[in-house]
């Protein structure tokens, strides 16, 4: 069977990993391949990963109130790689607002603080068109 | 995108980075078309360089790659990168952290990196590592670099998929050499005594070199000492590893083990294929608990089962 494998990314200038880190922690638990990628990544960075690791999941974390712009631009590159099936989530400190404006974008769900991990490992586990052969 | 093995090889041969990123998850996912697009890249490789990096974990292994393949590509090589980390026994996940140290390179065009799960395989490595070294090759690298998870004592796998394998020690892990001796001390070719700014880099350097006087028959294993975040360093270890090399052509070792890695493939090829008709075996014989019930619950090969298996 095909393990889901996830990338777990931290865009732009925002050093706070906290969160990312707990995330990929449970993600590893929920049995998932998780690329921790580390800080300060640029969005071509983190689609060259997604290319290479062929992820189904780019995750991103992000503190830093720049989520309108870099996680629409991930999402742009990877449809440029030929990856616009992948599923993209994003979480952290993200206005409601934005949330309609990120979704339109391709970012399939966004988990705010409060979120319960289970959430996200459950959401995955929904959403990756696993092509098991 | 598609997965079928036409498709896949083309790509690969073509140099089309997705599909070899496509490629290698067929393969290290077993998923089918896996075996045709091996043994159809199969006479595509055999131009790589496979070099090995081992030691115990926090060593450096990562980070001396890192700069080593930053060295490599000022001479315009091609570089695979395989790195292999431990996956969990109890849930099969996996944290894969190593891209964290060679972020220099991700959007270089000429490097290729893949993370890996060790996936319950204990020997350092995953069981198909050397099937995706054989997809790089055939992609067209030069230099393949295999990162094993980070070792104790006995994982010496890397040292029958690699062409020449490099143990990384620092200091603070190299106090107890003599204990570390069978194992994985056995399959180095090359020494390299990492973060050389930290005390007790130099003693870790004697006790190494003297080891090796007293119980190596190969006594050319060189000693490099750096320091994996220092650049200026890696020019003297590029040159100490080119020497290896030349010397490892020279004296016809790299041809050997070559030569005994196809052996041992081979081998394990048809290994796999028996196991494939023991399977079908155990069905034709009503499956594995109505055997036990022919041995009374007991786990031994009665004559009359021998008969059976033999028929």
């Amino acid at each position: 069977m095909k393990k889901i494998k996830v990338i777990v990314a931290k865009p732009g200038l925002d050093g706070h990993d906290r969160g990312a880190k707990v995330i990929a922690r449970a993600l590893r638990d929920a049995g998932f391949e998780v690329i921790y990628t580390g800080i300060r990544q640029t969005p071509e960075d983190i689609a060259v990963i997604a290319q290479e690791e062929d992820a189904d999941v780019i995750a991103m974390s992000l503190l830093s109130g720049a989520h309108n712009t870099l996680f629409p631009k991930v999402v742009e590159l990877l449809k440029e790689k030929g990856l616009g099936d992948r599923l993209v989530v994003g979480g952290g400190v993200i206005p409601e607002s934005d949330i309609p404006f990120l979704k339109e974008k391709g970012i399939k769900e966004i988990f705010t603080p409060g979120s319960k991990t289970e959430e996200l490992i459950n959401f995955i586990k929904e959403n990756v068109k696993c092509d098991e052969e | 995108m598609k997965n079928n093995p036409e498709f896949i090889i083309n790509g690969i041969l073509s140099g089309d980075r997705s599909v070899l990123a496509r490629g290698i998850t067929i393969v290290e996912n077993d998923l089918n078309g896996a075996e045709e697009i091996i043994s159809k890249i199969e006479e595509k490789t055999g131009n790589a360089f496979i070099l090995g990096i081992t030691g115990p974990p926090g060593a450096g292994k990562s980070t001396f790659t890192s700069s080593f393949v930053t060295e490599l590509r000022k001479q315009n090589l091609k570089i695979g990168i395989i790195a292999v980390d431990p996956s969990s026994p109890f849930t099969g996940g996996a944290v894969l952290g190593d891209r964290i140290r060679m972020r220099v390179h991700t959007k270089d065009e000429n490097v290729f990196m893949r993370s890996l799960g060790s996936r319950g395989a204990l020997g350092g490595l995953s069981l198909k590592t050397s099937r995706i070294v054989s997809l790089m090759d055939a992609f067209g690298m030069d230099v393949i670099i295999v990162e094993t998870v980070g070792v104790g004592q006995s994982e010496t796998e890397i040292s029958k998929t690699a062409d020449m394998t490099a143990v990384i020690l620092a200091p603070g892990f190299g106090d107890d050499i003599q204990a570390l001796k069978a194992g994985i001390l056995e399959i180095a070719d090359i020494f390299v005594v990492n973060k050389s700014d930290l005390a007790g880099a130099d003693k870790l350097e004697l006790e190494l070199k003297q080891t090796l006087k007293l119980n190596y028959t190969d006594t050319s294993i060189p000693v490099i000492k750096c320091c994996s975040t220092r650049d200026d360093d890696f020019e003297n270890v590029y040159s100490e590893i080119k020497k290896r090399v030349d010397y490892f052509k020279k004296e016809k070792i790299l041809d050997e083990r070559r030569l005994n890695r196809k052996r041992r493939d081979i081998y394990d090829l048809i290994k796999s294929e028996i196991e494939k008709i023991t399977e079908e075996k155990i069905k034709k014989l009503g499956g594995i608990d109505s055997i036990l019930n022919m041995t009374d619950g007991k786990v031994y090969l009665t004559e009359e089962l021998k008969n059976l298996v033999k028929m």
